[in-house]
Protein backbone atom coordinates (compact mmCIF):
# COMPACT_ATOMS: atom_id res chain seq x y z
CA UNK A 1 0.00 0.00 0.00
CA UNK A 2 2.97 2.65 1.04
CA UNK A 3 4.86 1.35 -2.07
CA UNK A 4 1.59 2.11 -4.62
CA UNK A 5 1.44 5.31 -2.29
CA UNK A 6 4.27 6.43 -3.13
CA UNK A 7 4.52 5.40 -7.18
CA UNK A 8 1.16 7.63 -7.00
CA UNK A 9 2.75 10.84 -5.63
CA UNK A 10 5.85 10.61 -7.83
CA UNK A 11 4.85 12.74 -11.28
CA UNK A 12 6.36 9.84 -13.52
CA UNK A 13 4.69 7.28 -11.81
CA UNK A 14 1.47 8.50 -11.71
CA UNK A 15 1.34 9.23 -15.68
CA UNK A 16 2.94 5.89 -16.61
CA UNK A 17 0.49 3.87 -14.07
CA UNK A 18 -2.66 5.63 -15.76
CA UNK A 19 -1.59 4.85 -18.84
CA UNK A 20 -0.58 1.09 -18.06
CA UNK A 21 -4.27 0.66 -16.50
CA UNK A 22 -5.38 2.45 -19.38
CA UNK A 23 -4.08 -0.22 -21.72
CA UNK A 24 -4.70 -3.06 -19.51
CA UNK A 25 -8.27 -1.92 -19.67
CA UNK A 26 -8.63 -1.79 -23.49
CA UNK A 27 -6.82 -5.26 -23.71
CA UNK A 28 -9.58 -6.39 -21.48
CA UNK A 29 -12.19 -5.01 -23.54
CA UNK A 30 -10.26 -6.36 -26.42
CA UNK A 31 -10.25 -9.89 -24.79
CA UNK A 32 -13.22 -10.16 -23.92
CA UNK A 33 -14.58 -9.37 -27.80
CA UNK A 34 -15.74 -5.96 -26.24
CA UNK A 35 -14.71 -3.93 -29.80
CA UNK A 36 -16.37 -1.77 -31.37
CA UNK A 37 -16.25 -3.66 -34.59
CA UNK A 38 -14.37 -7.33 -34.99
CA UNK A 39 -11.40 -7.05 -35.15
CA UNK A 40 -10.73 -9.19 -38.34
CA UNK A 41 -14.01 -8.99 -40.19
CA UNK A 42 -13.60 -6.94 -43.59
CA UNK A 43 -16.08 -4.24 -44.58
CA UNK A 44 -15.02 -4.23 -47.61
CA UNK A 45 -17.27 -1.48 -48.87
CA UNK A 46 -15.49 0.85 -45.98
CA UNK A 47 -12.06 0.13 -47.54
CA UNK A 48 -9.41 3.08 -46.18
CA UNK A 49 -11.73 5.36 -44.35
CA UNK A 50 -10.65 7.85 -42.62
CA UNK A 51 -11.20 8.42 -39.18
CA UNK A 52 -14.99 8.93 -38.49
CA UNK A 53 -17.98 8.15 -36.05
CA UNK A 54 -18.31 4.94 -36.78
CA UNK A 55 -14.88 4.00 -37.08
CA UNK A 56 -13.02 6.15 -35.01
CA UNK A 57 -9.36 5.40 -36.06
CA UNK A 58 -10.40 4.16 -39.52
CA UNK A 59 -10.46 1.44 -41.42
CA UNK A 60 -7.39 -0.66 -43.21
CA UNK A 61 -7.14 -1.87 -46.80
CA UNK A 62 -9.60 -4.55 -46.58
CA UNK A 63 -11.66 -2.14 -44.62
CA UNK A 64 -11.04 -3.81 -41.08
CA UNK A 65 -11.38 -1.40 -37.82
CA UNK A 66 -7.98 -0.33 -36.75
CA UNK A 67 -9.36 0.77 -32.74
CA UNK A 68 -10.66 -2.56 -32.52
CA UNK A 69 -7.73 -4.15 -34.01
CA UNK A 70 -5.45 -1.97 -31.98
CA UNK A 71 -7.09 -2.76 -28.97
CA UNK A 72 -6.41 -6.71 -29.76
CA UNK A 73 -3.03 -6.00 -30.44
CA UNK A 74 -2.46 -4.30 -26.98
CA UNK A 75 -3.55 -7.73 -25.55
CA UNK A 76 -1.30 -9.11 -27.90
CA UNK A 77 1.41 -7.13 -26.68
CA UNK A 78 0.89 -6.92 -23.27
CA UNK A 79 0.97 -11.26 -23.36
CA UNK A 80 4.21 -11.49 -25.15
CA UNK A 81 6.02 -8.98 -23.07
CA UNK A 82 4.78 -10.57 -19.75
CA UNK A 83 5.31 -13.93 -20.48
CA UNK A 84 8.86 -13.54 -22.32
CA UNK A 85 10.04 -10.81 -19.48
CA UNK A 86 8.38 -12.84 -16.25
CA UNK A 87 10.35 -15.84 -18.28
CA UNK A 88 13.60 -14.19 -18.65
CA UNK A 89 13.27 -12.84 -14.92
CA UNK A 90 12.98 -16.46 -14.06
CA UNK A 91 15.53 -18.19 -15.56
CA UNK A 92 17.90 -14.94 -15.37
CA UNK A 93 17.18 -14.85 -11.30
CA UNK A 94 17.99 -18.87 -10.57
CA UNK A 95 21.15 -18.56 -13.08
CA UNK A 96 22.60 -15.37 -11.36
CA UNK A 97 21.77 -16.43 -7.89
CA UNK A 98 22.93 -19.87 -8.22
CA UNK A 99 26.39 -18.15 -9.72
CA UNK A 100 26.62 -15.65 -7.17
CA UNK A 101 26.13 -17.96 -4.53
CA UNK A 102 28.11 -21.07 -5.73
CA UNK A 103 31.25 -18.93 -7.15
CA UNK A 104 33.98 -20.95 -8.54
CA UNK A 105 33.85 -22.75 -11.54
CA UNK A 106 29.82 -22.67 -11.45
CA UNK A 107 30.14 -19.22 -11.59
CA UNK A 108 32.78 -19.06 -14.44
CA UNK A 109 30.66 -21.55 -16.67
CA UNK A 110 26.88 -19.59 -16.23
CA UNK A 111 28.84 -16.26 -16.92
CA UNK A 112 30.37 -17.20 -19.35
CA UNK A 113 27.43 -18.69 -20.89
CA UNK A 114 25.05 -15.63 -20.35
CA UNK A 115 28.24 -13.55 -22.00
CA UNK A 116 27.71 -15.56 -25.11
CA UNK A 117 24.47 -14.50 -25.18
CA UNK A 118 25.04 -11.09 -24.52
CA UNK A 119 27.46 -11.26 -27.72
CA UNK A 120 25.00 -12.60 -29.79
CA UNK A 121 23.57 -9.36 -31.74
CA UNK A 122 20.03 -9.77 -29.67
CA UNK A 123 17.39 -9.50 -32.83
CA UNK A 124 19.15 -11.79 -34.42
CA UNK A 125 19.03 -14.32 -31.97
CA UNK A 126 15.42 -14.03 -31.95
CA UNK A 127 15.77 -14.03 -35.76
CA UNK A 128 17.15 -17.09 -35.53
CA UNK A 129 15.32 -18.77 -32.74
CA UNK A 130 12.08 -17.80 -34.81
CA UNK A 131 13.54 -19.28 -38.09
CA UNK A 132 14.19 -22.62 -36.01
CA UNK A 133 10.86 -22.43 -34.76
CA UNK A 134 8.58 -20.91 -36.92
CA UNK A 135 6.90 -17.33 -36.15
CA UNK A 136 4.12 -17.26 -33.47
CA UNK A 137 3.23 -16.21 -30.31
CA UNK A 138 4.54 -18.72 -28.14
CA UNK A 139 7.78 -18.44 -30.25
CA UNK A 140 8.28 -14.72 -29.82
CA UNK A 141 7.71 -15.09 -26.13
CA UNK A 142 10.60 -17.35 -25.89
CA UNK A 143 12.87 -15.44 -28.43
CA UNK A 144 12.40 -12.67 -26.09
CA UNK A 145 12.96 -14.50 -23.02
CA UNK A 146 16.09 -16.16 -24.37
CA UNK A 147 17.48 -12.35 -24.96
CA UNK A 148 16.26 -10.89 -21.94
CA UNK A 149 17.62 -13.93 -19.63
CA UNK A 150 21.42 -12.87 -19.29
CA UNK A 151 20.31 -9.06 -17.85
CA UNK A 152 18.86 -10.73 -15.20
CA UNK A 153 21.47 -13.32 -14.28
CA UNK A 154 23.44 -10.06 -14.02
CA UNK A 155 21.48 -8.05 -11.80
CA UNK A 156 20.85 -11.17 -9.76
CA UNK A 157 24.49 -11.84 -9.27
CA UNK A 158 25.69 -8.91 -8.62
CA UNK A 159 24.03 -7.92 -5.55
CA UNK A 160 24.23 -12.16 -4.43
CA UNK A 161 27.56 -12.15 -4.36
CA UNK A 162 27.81 -8.84 -1.59
CA UNK A 163 24.72 -10.60 0.18
CA UNK A 164 25.88 -13.76 1.32
CA UNK A 165 28.84 -12.13 2.70
CA UNK A 166 26.50 -10.63 5.17
CA UNK A 167 26.23 -11.08 8.67
CA UNK A 168 22.87 -12.27 8.96
CA UNK A 169 23.55 -15.22 6.02
CA UNK A 170 26.20 -16.13 8.22
CA UNK A 171 23.67 -15.66 11.29
CA UNK A 172 21.42 -18.02 9.43
CA UNK A 173 23.76 -20.80 8.71
CA UNK A 174 24.63 -20.18 12.43
CA UNK A 175 20.65 -21.47 13.15
CA UNK A 176 21.23 -24.35 10.79
CA UNK A 177 18.99 -22.81 7.75
CA UNK A 178 18.81 -25.02 4.76
CA UNK A 179 20.48 -23.65 1.40
CA UNK A 180 17.26 -23.19 -0.22
CA UNK A 181 16.01 -21.50 2.58
CA UNK A 182 18.61 -19.18 2.74
CA UNK A 183 18.34 -18.67 -1.44
CA UNK A 184 14.52 -17.98 -1.38
CA UNK A 185 14.12 -16.20 2.02
CA UNK A 186 16.89 -14.33 2.39
CA UNK A 187 18.85 -13.36 -0.36
CA UNK A 188 15.58 -13.30 -3.04
CA UNK A 189 13.57 -11.16 -0.49
CA UNK A 190 16.58 -8.79 -0.68
CA UNK A 191 16.90 -9.07 -4.26
CA UNK A 192 12.95 -7.86 -5.29
CA UNK A 193 13.65 -4.29 -5.50
CA UNK A 194 16.03 -4.29 -8.08
CA UNK A 195 13.97 -7.13 -9.72
CA UNK A 196 11.35 -5.04 -9.70
CA UNK A 197 12.89 -2.67 -11.63
CA UNK A 198 14.36 -4.60 -13.98
CA UNK A 199 11.07 -5.92 -14.87
CA UNK A 200 9.42 -3.06 -15.55
CA UNK A 201 11.87 -1.37 -17.73
CA UNK A 202 12.18 -4.83 -19.75
CA UNK A 203 8.59 -4.29 -20.25
CA UNK A 204 9.02 -1.70 -22.24
CA UNK A 205 12.18 -3.55 -23.73
CA UNK A 206 10.01 -6.66 -24.54
CA UNK A 207 7.27 -4.45 -26.27
CA UNK A 208 10.04 -2.85 -27.96
CA UNK A 209 11.18 -6.18 -29.48
CA UNK A 210 7.78 -7.54 -30.20
CA UNK A 211 6.80 -4.56 -32.27
CA UNK A 212 10.34 -4.74 -34.13
CA UNK A 213 9.72 -8.57 -34.60
CA UNK A 214 5.85 -8.61 -35.73
CA UNK A 215 6.93 -5.52 -38.01
CA UNK A 216 9.68 -7.50 -40.17
CA UNK A 217 6.83 -10.36 -40.24
CA UNK A 218 7.95 -12.71 -37.71
CA UNK A 219 6.23 -11.95 -34.47
CA UNK A 220 2.53 -12.82 -34.85
CA UNK A 221 1.14 -13.79 -38.12
CA UNK A 222 -2.03 -12.28 -39.72
CA UNK A 223 -4.57 -12.00 -39.73
CA UNK A 224 -4.39 -11.46 -36.07
CA UNK A 225 -3.62 -7.84 -35.29
CA UNK A 226 -0.28 -6.77 -33.95
CA UNK A 227 0.69 -3.43 -33.20
CA UNK A 228 4.05 -3.73 -35.54
CA UNK A 229 2.46 -5.75 -38.08
CA UNK A 230 -0.06 -3.36 -38.42
CA UNK A 231 2.82 -0.71 -38.60
CA UNK A 232 3.93 -2.49 -41.52
CA UNK A 233 1.20 -3.15 -43.42
CA UNK A 234 0.87 0.58 -43.57
CA UNK A 235 4.05 1.45 -44.81
CA UNK A 236 2.86 1.07 -48.54
CA UNK A 237 -0.29 3.03 -47.77
CA UNK A 238 1.03 6.45 -46.01
CA UNK A 239 0.04 8.31 -48.61
CA UNK A 240 -3.56 7.45 -49.38
CA UNK A 241 -3.68 6.91 -45.28
CA UNK A 242 -1.63 7.98 -42.80
CA UNK A 243 -3.94 7.12 -39.90
CA UNK A 244 -3.02 3.51 -40.27
CA UNK A 245 0.76 4.61 -39.65
CA UNK A 246 0.23 7.43 -36.98
CA UNK A 247 -2.48 5.53 -34.85
CA UNK A 248 -0.66 2.12 -34.70
CA UNK A 249 2.79 4.15 -33.96
CA UNK A 250 1.29 6.15 -31.14
CA UNK A 251 -0.06 3.59 -29.43
CA UNK A 252 3.22 1.48 -29.54
CA UNK A 253 5.01 4.92 -28.71
CA UNK A 254 2.96 5.04 -25.80
CA UNK A 255 2.92 2.16 -24.23
CA UNK A 256 6.60 1.62 -23.61
CA UNK A 257 6.64 5.26 -22.24
CA UNK A 258 4.10 4.30 -19.57
CA UNK A 259 6.67 1.40 -18.57
CA UNK A 260 9.39 3.01 -18.78
CA UNK A 261 8.22 6.22 -16.91
CA UNK A 262 6.41 3.57 -14.23
CA UNK A 263 10.13 1.98 -14.21
CA UNK A 264 11.98 5.18 -13.49
CA UNK A 265 9.64 6.22 -10.42
CA UNK A 266 10.16 2.69 -9.13
CA UNK A 267 13.55 3.29 -9.41
CA UNK A 268 13.79 6.42 -8.02
CA UNK A 269 11.50 5.18 -4.92
CA UNK A 270 13.65 2.19 -4.43
CA UNK A 271 17.24 3.30 -4.77
CA UNK A 272 17.42 6.72 -2.66
CA UNK A 273 20.71 7.61 -4.69
CA UNK A 274 18.53 8.30 -7.82
CA UNK A 275 16.01 9.59 -5.75
CA UNK A 276 18.16 12.43 -4.67
CA UNK A 277 19.30 13.28 -8.18
CA UNK A 278 15.85 13.60 -9.66
CA UNK A 279 14.12 15.60 -6.40
CA UNK B 1 47.14 -11.62 -14.82
CA UNK B 2 46.97 -7.68 -16.05
CA UNK B 3 43.04 -6.74 -16.62
CA UNK B 4 43.56 -6.73 -20.53
CA UNK B 5 45.11 -10.02 -20.65
CA UNK B 6 42.50 -11.60 -18.65
CA UNK B 7 40.20 -10.13 -20.37
CA UNK B 8 41.51 -11.00 -23.69
CA UNK B 9 41.96 -14.50 -22.54
CA UNK B 10 38.11 -14.81 -22.03
CA UNK B 11 37.71 -13.99 -25.66
CA UNK B 12 38.21 -17.12 -27.62
CA UNK B 13 35.83 -18.90 -24.40
CA UNK B 14 32.85 -16.68 -25.72
CA UNK B 15 33.60 -16.71 -29.15
CA UNK B 16 33.38 -20.65 -29.11
CA UNK B 17 30.21 -20.40 -27.50
CA UNK B 18 29.10 -18.09 -30.13
CA UNK B 19 30.41 -20.43 -32.86
CA UNK B 20 28.67 -23.46 -31.29
CA UNK B 21 25.42 -21.88 -30.27
CA UNK B 22 24.91 -20.13 -33.82
CA UNK B 23 26.70 -23.20 -36.00
CA UNK B 24 24.17 -25.70 -34.68
CA UNK B 25 21.31 -23.88 -34.48
CA UNK B 26 20.91 -22.89 -37.51
CA UNK B 27 21.44 -26.43 -38.81
CA UNK B 28 17.73 -26.72 -36.89
CA UNK B 29 16.13 -24.34 -39.88
CA UNK B 30 13.86 -26.63 -41.74
CA UNK B 31 15.24 -26.71 -44.97
CA UNK B 32 18.24 -27.45 -47.12
CA UNK B 33 21.18 -24.94 -48.30
CA UNK B 34 20.67 -26.11 -51.75
CA UNK B 35 16.90 -26.47 -52.43
CA UNK B 36 17.14 -22.86 -50.34
CA UNK B 37 19.32 -21.51 -52.95
CA UNK B 38 17.94 -22.91 -56.09
CA UNK B 39 14.90 -23.09 -55.71
CA UNK B 40 12.26 -25.14 -57.77
CA UNK B 41 14.90 -25.37 -59.69
CA UNK B 42 16.56 -27.61 -57.41
CA UNK B 43 14.36 -30.24 -58.31
CA UNK B 44 15.97 -30.43 -61.37
CA UNK B 45 19.43 -31.67 -60.07
CA UNK B 46 20.61 -34.75 -60.25
CA UNK B 47 21.84 -36.81 -56.98
CA UNK B 48 24.95 -36.63 -58.49
CA UNK B 49 24.83 -33.28 -58.79
CA UNK B 50 23.48 -32.31 -55.57
CA UNK B 51 26.36 -34.13 -53.79
CA UNK B 52 28.96 -32.47 -55.96
CA UNK B 53 27.21 -29.23 -54.78
CA UNK B 54 27.22 -30.49 -50.99
CA UNK B 55 30.32 -31.49 -51.15
CA UNK B 56 31.64 -28.21 -52.85
CA UNK B 57 29.74 -26.35 -49.90
CA UNK B 58 31.15 -28.72 -46.97
CA UNK B 59 27.76 -29.56 -46.23
CA UNK B 60 27.79 -33.17 -47.06
CA UNK B 61 29.82 -34.33 -43.79
CA UNK B 62 28.35 -35.19 -40.40
CA UNK B 63 27.78 -32.18 -38.61
CA UNK B 64 30.76 -32.07 -36.28
CA UNK B 65 33.10 -32.55 -38.98
CA UNK B 66 31.36 -29.81 -40.41
CA UNK B 67 32.02 -27.93 -36.87
CA UNK B 68 35.66 -29.38 -36.96
CA UNK B 69 36.44 -28.36 -39.88
CA UNK B 70 35.05 -24.65 -40.24
CA UNK B 71 36.70 -23.95 -36.87
CA UNK B 72 39.60 -24.97 -38.14
CA UNK B 73 39.29 -22.40 -41.31
CA UNK B 74 38.36 -19.75 -38.93
CA UNK B 75 41.37 -19.69 -37.04
CA UNK B 76 43.11 -19.15 -40.44
CA UNK B 77 40.99 -16.62 -41.13
CA UNK B 78 38.77 -18.20 -43.58
CA UNK B 79 34.96 -18.33 -42.88
CA UNK B 80 33.89 -20.47 -45.62
CA UNK B 81 32.32 -19.51 -49.15
CA UNK B 82 28.32 -18.50 -49.34
CA UNK B 83 26.04 -20.15 -50.84
CA UNK B 84 24.24 -17.22 -52.32
CA UNK B 85 27.29 -15.00 -53.15
CA UNK B 86 29.24 -17.94 -54.54
CA UNK B 87 32.60 -16.19 -52.82
CA UNK B 88 34.63 -16.10 -49.48
CA UNK B 89 32.29 -15.10 -46.60
CA UNK B 90 35.04 -12.68 -45.39
CA UNK B 91 34.21 -10.95 -48.36
CA UNK B 92 30.81 -10.94 -48.26
CA UNK B 93 30.88 -8.86 -44.92
CA UNK B 94 33.56 -7.15 -45.67
CA UNK B 95 31.70 -5.73 -48.64
CA UNK B 96 28.75 -4.78 -46.16
CA UNK B 97 31.14 -3.72 -43.24
CA UNK B 98 31.35 0.20 -44.26
CA UNK B 99 27.65 0.68 -44.44
CA UNK B 100 26.98 -0.66 -40.71
CA UNK B 101 30.40 1.14 -39.59
CA UNK B 102 29.38 4.35 -41.25
CA UNK B 103 26.00 4.04 -40.11
CA UNK B 104 27.04 3.47 -36.73
CA UNK B 105 29.62 6.40 -36.78
CA UNK B 106 26.90 8.67 -38.14
CA UNK B 107 24.37 7.65 -35.63
CA UNK B 108 26.89 8.04 -32.58
CA UNK B 109 27.97 11.40 -33.97
CA UNK B 110 24.13 12.65 -34.07
CA UNK B 111 23.49 11.30 -30.64
CA UNK B 112 26.47 12.94 -28.87
CA UNK B 113 26.41 16.36 -30.77
CA UNK B 114 22.76 16.57 -29.59
CA UNK B 115 22.47 14.56 -26.54
CA UNK B 116 25.66 15.76 -24.13
CA UNK B 117 24.29 19.49 -25.02
CA UNK B 118 20.78 19.30 -23.91
CA UNK B 119 21.68 17.24 -20.71
CA UNK B 120 24.13 19.62 -19.85
CA UNK B 121 21.53 22.03 -20.53
CA UNK B 122 18.85 20.07 -18.37
CA UNK B 123 21.13 19.57 -15.41
CA UNK B 124 22.11 23.42 -15.88
CA UNK B 125 18.59 24.34 -15.48
CA UNK B 126 17.28 21.30 -12.88
CA UNK B 127 13.69 21.37 -12.44
CA UNK B 128 12.79 24.83 -14.59
CA UNK B 129 10.65 24.23 -17.81
CA UNK B 130 13.65 23.89 -19.93
CA UNK B 131 14.86 20.87 -17.94
CA UNK B 132 11.19 19.33 -18.12
CA UNK B 133 10.56 19.69 -21.60
CA UNK B 134 14.44 17.95 -22.30
CA UNK B 135 13.27 15.40 -20.25
CA UNK B 136 10.15 14.46 -21.38
CA UNK B 137 11.32 14.86 -25.00
CA UNK B 138 14.18 12.34 -23.95
CA UNK B 139 11.80 9.93 -22.34
CA UNK B 140 9.90 9.98 -25.97
CA UNK B 141 12.81 9.44 -28.07
CA UNK B 142 13.51 6.35 -25.78
CA UNK B 143 10.21 4.62 -25.98
CA UNK B 144 9.99 5.33 -29.92
CA UNK B 145 10.23 2.67 -31.82
CA UNK B 146 13.65 2.83 -34.60
CA UNK B 147 10.90 2.29 -37.07
CA UNK B 148 8.19 4.46 -36.36
CA UNK B 149 10.40 7.40 -36.35
CA UNK B 150 11.76 5.87 -39.82
CA UNK B 151 8.75 5.66 -40.94
CA UNK B 152 8.04 9.41 -39.72
CA UNK B 153 10.87 10.36 -41.60
CA UNK B 154 10.11 9.02 -44.87
CA UNK B 155 6.42 10.35 -44.95
CA UNK B 156 7.58 13.93 -44.11
CA UNK B 157 10.39 13.50 -47.01
CA UNK B 158 7.84 12.19 -49.67
CA UNK B 159 4.56 13.28 -48.27
CA UNK B 160 5.68 17.20 -47.46
CA UNK B 161 8.64 17.91 -49.47
CA UNK B 162 7.85 15.00 -52.29
CA UNK B 163 11.42 13.90 -51.39
CA UNK B 164 12.21 10.20 -51.19
CA UNK B 165 15.85 8.91 -49.94
CA UNK B 166 17.87 7.07 -52.27
CA UNK B 167 17.41 3.21 -51.60
CA UNK B 168 18.38 0.19 -52.93
CA UNK B 169 22.28 0.60 -54.14
CA UNK B 170 24.71 2.17 -52.14
CA UNK B 171 26.66 4.55 -52.46
CA UNK B 172 30.49 4.46 -50.73
CA UNK B 173 32.00 7.98 -49.21
CA UNK B 174 35.13 6.93 -51.37
CA UNK B 175 32.57 7.21 -54.69
CA UNK B 176 30.24 10.25 -53.90
CA UNK B 177 30.74 11.54 -50.36
CA UNK B 178 27.18 13.81 -51.07
CA UNK B 179 25.32 11.33 -52.14
CA UNK B 180 26.70 8.54 -49.52
CA UNK B 181 25.72 10.85 -47.32
CA UNK B 182 22.47 12.01 -48.44
CA UNK B 183 21.82 8.38 -48.44
CA UNK B 184 22.79 7.96 -44.88
CA UNK B 185 21.86 10.92 -42.87
CA UNK B 186 17.60 9.79 -42.44
CA UNK B 187 18.59 6.34 -41.11
CA UNK B 188 21.41 8.07 -39.07
CA UNK B 189 18.63 10.48 -37.59
CA UNK B 190 16.48 7.60 -36.87
CA UNK B 191 18.96 5.49 -35.52
CA UNK B 192 20.23 8.23 -33.74
CA UNK B 193 16.89 9.56 -31.92
CA UNK B 194 16.89 6.82 -29.15
CA UNK B 195 20.68 7.01 -29.09
CA UNK B 196 20.70 11.11 -28.49
CA UNK B 197 17.72 10.65 -25.49
CA UNK B 198 19.69 7.98 -23.48
CA UNK B 199 23.06 9.80 -23.84
CA UNK B 200 20.77 13.43 -22.69
CA UNK B 201 19.14 11.39 -19.58
CA UNK B 202 22.64 9.91 -18.67
CA UNK B 203 24.56 13.28 -19.40
CA UNK B 204 21.75 15.07 -17.08
CA UNK B 205 22.15 12.71 -14.33
CA UNK B 206 25.67 12.80 -14.60
CA UNK B 207 26.13 16.54 -14.49
CA UNK B 208 23.63 16.87 -11.62
CA UNK B 209 26.05 14.46 -9.35
CA UNK B 210 29.30 16.54 -10.72
CA UNK B 211 27.74 19.89 -10.09
CA UNK B 212 26.91 19.24 -6.50
CA UNK B 213 30.82 17.81 -5.90
CA UNK B 214 33.15 19.79 -3.59
CA UNK B 215 35.21 21.36 -6.78
CA UNK B 216 32.60 22.90 -8.37
CA UNK B 217 31.74 24.49 -4.72
CA UNK B 218 35.27 25.53 -4.61
CA UNK B 219 35.68 26.59 -8.45
CA UNK B 220 32.27 28.73 -7.98
CA UNK B 221 33.70 30.25 -4.80
CA UNK B 222 36.63 30.80 -6.52
CA UNK B 223 34.86 32.83 -9.13
CA UNK B 224 35.42 30.77 -11.81
CA UNK B 225 32.67 32.05 -15.05
CA UNK B 226 29.23 29.61 -14.59
CA UNK B 227 30.00 28.64 -18.25
CA UNK B 228 33.49 27.67 -17.62
CA UNK B 229 32.52 26.04 -14.49
CA UNK B 230 29.63 23.54 -16.46
CA UNK B 231 31.95 23.36 -19.68
CA UNK B 232 35.58 23.72 -18.54
CA UNK B 233 35.31 21.58 -14.84
CA UNK B 234 31.48 19.85 -14.79
CA UNK B 235 31.79 18.39 -17.95
CA UNK B 236 34.62 16.56 -18.44
CA UNK B 237 34.25 14.39 -15.14
CA UNK B 238 30.48 13.69 -15.85
CA UNK B 239 31.20 12.40 -19.40
CA UNK B 240 32.67 8.90 -18.10
CA UNK B 241 28.90 7.04 -18.02
CA UNK B 242 28.25 8.68 -21.55
CA UNK B 243 31.42 7.33 -23.02
CA UNK B 244 30.27 3.98 -21.88
CA UNK B 245 26.59 4.22 -22.76
CA UNK B 246 27.82 5.23 -26.02
CA UNK B 247 30.36 2.62 -26.81
CA UNK B 248 27.75 0.12 -25.77
CA UNK B 249 25.08 1.01 -28.02
CA UNK B 250 28.06 1.46 -30.76
CA UNK B 251 28.77 -1.93 -29.98
CA UNK B 252 25.28 -2.77 -30.56
CA UNK B 253 25.07 -0.80 -33.72
CA UNK B 254 28.05 -2.53 -35.50
CA UNK B 255 26.07 -5.40 -35.39
CA UNK B 256 24.25 -4.35 -37.83
CA UNK B 257 20.60 -2.53 -37.55
CA UNK B 258 18.14 -5.10 -38.82
CA UNK B 259 15.23 -2.54 -38.61
CA UNK B 260 16.37 0.61 -40.26
CA UNK B 261 18.16 -1.04 -43.42
CA UNK B 262 15.00 -3.08 -43.97
CA UNK B 263 13.16 0.49 -44.10
CA UNK B 264 15.56 2.23 -46.39
CA UNK B 265 16.73 -0.44 -48.34
CA UNK B 266 20.08 -0.68 -47.07
CA UNK B 267 22.66 -2.97 -47.42
CA UNK B 268 24.33 -3.27 -44.37
CA UNK B 269 25.32 -6.18 -42.14
CA UNK B 270 21.99 -7.21 -40.42
CA UNK B 271 20.18 -7.35 -43.11
CA UNK B 272 23.23 -9.41 -44.84
CA UNK B 273 22.43 -11.89 -41.63
CA UNK B 274 19.04 -11.58 -41.75
CA UNK B 275 18.76 -12.87 -45.86
CA UNK B 276 21.20 -15.44 -44.73
CA UNK B 277 18.95 -16.76 -42.49
CA UNK B 278 16.29 -16.63 -44.89
CA UNK B 279 18.55 -18.79 -47.61
CA UNK B 280 19.98 -20.78 -45.26
CA UNK B 281 23.42 -19.69 -46.32
CA UNK B 282 24.93 -21.74 -43.24
CA UNK B 283 28.46 -20.07 -43.61
CA UNK B 284 27.23 -16.68 -44.46
CA UNK B 285 25.34 -16.30 -41.13
CA UNK B 286 27.90 -18.52 -38.73
CA UNK B 287 30.39 -15.86 -40.51
CA UNK B 288 28.38 -12.53 -40.13
CA UNK B 289 27.06 -13.77 -36.28
CA UNK B 290 31.01 -14.79 -35.44
CA UNK B 291 32.02 -11.09 -36.72
CA UNK B 292 29.72 -9.11 -34.97
CA UNK B 293 30.44 -11.17 -32.12
CA UNK B 294 34.09 -10.47 -31.84
CA UNK B 295 33.18 -7.01 -32.76
CA UNK B 296 30.71 -6.43 -30.13
CA UNK B 297 33.43 -7.45 -27.30
CA UNK B 298 36.01 -5.52 -28.76
CA UNK B 299 34.14 -2.68 -28.73
CA UNK B 300 33.31 -3.54 -24.93
CA UNK B 301 36.71 -3.97 -23.67
CA UNK B 302 37.34 -0.26 -25.37
CA UNK B 303 34.84 1.08 -23.66
CA UNK B 304 36.25 -0.31 -20.16
CA UNK B 305 40.16 0.58 -20.91
CA UNK B 306 38.54 4.57 -21.90
CA UNK B 307 36.64 4.22 -18.77
CA UNK B 308 40.52 3.58 -16.81
CA UNK B 309 42.13 6.38 -19.21
CA UNK B 310 38.98 8.85 -18.11
CA UNK B 311 38.86 8.17 -14.68
CA UNK B 312 42.43 7.69 -12.99
CA UNK B 313 40.39 6.60 -10.16
CA UNK B 314 39.37 3.80 -11.69
CA UNK B 315 41.99 0.73 -11.70
CA UNK B 316 40.70 -1.70 -13.52
CA UNK B 317 40.48 -5.52 -12.26
CA UNK B 318 41.73 -4.86 -8.67
CA UNK B 319 39.55 -5.57 -6.01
Amino acid sequence: MAMLKAILAHPSGRIGAAIIVLYAFLALLGALGLTPHDPVQQFRIDRLKPPSATYWMGTDLFGRDTLSRLMVGIGQSFVIAFASVGLAALAGSLIGLFAGWWGGWADGVLMRMMDVLLAFPAILLALLIIAIVGPGTFTSVAAIAIVYTPIFARVVRGPTLSLKRRDFVDAARTFGSSQTYILSRHLLLNLVAPLTVQVTLALAWALLTEAGLSFLGLGTQPPAPSLGLMMSEARNLMQQAPWLLAFPGLTIMLGILGFNLFGDALRDILDPRTQERSS
Amino acid sequence: MSYLARRLSTFPLILLGVSVLVFFSIRLIPGDAITAMLGTEAGLLTPAQRQALAAYFGIDQPVFVQYGRWLAGVVQGDLGISVTYGRPVLSVILERFPLTLELALLSMLIALCAGIPAGVLAATRNERPSDLGIRIAAMLGQSTPSFVIGLLIIYVLSVVFGAVPAMGVFTPFRADPLANLGQLIFPAITLGFAFAASVTRIARSSMLDVLNEDFIRTARAKGAPARSVVWHHALPNALIPVVTLSGVEFGYLLGGAVIVEQIFALPGLGRLTLDAIGQRDYALVQGSVLFIAFNFLIVNLLVDLAYAALDPRIRLGRR
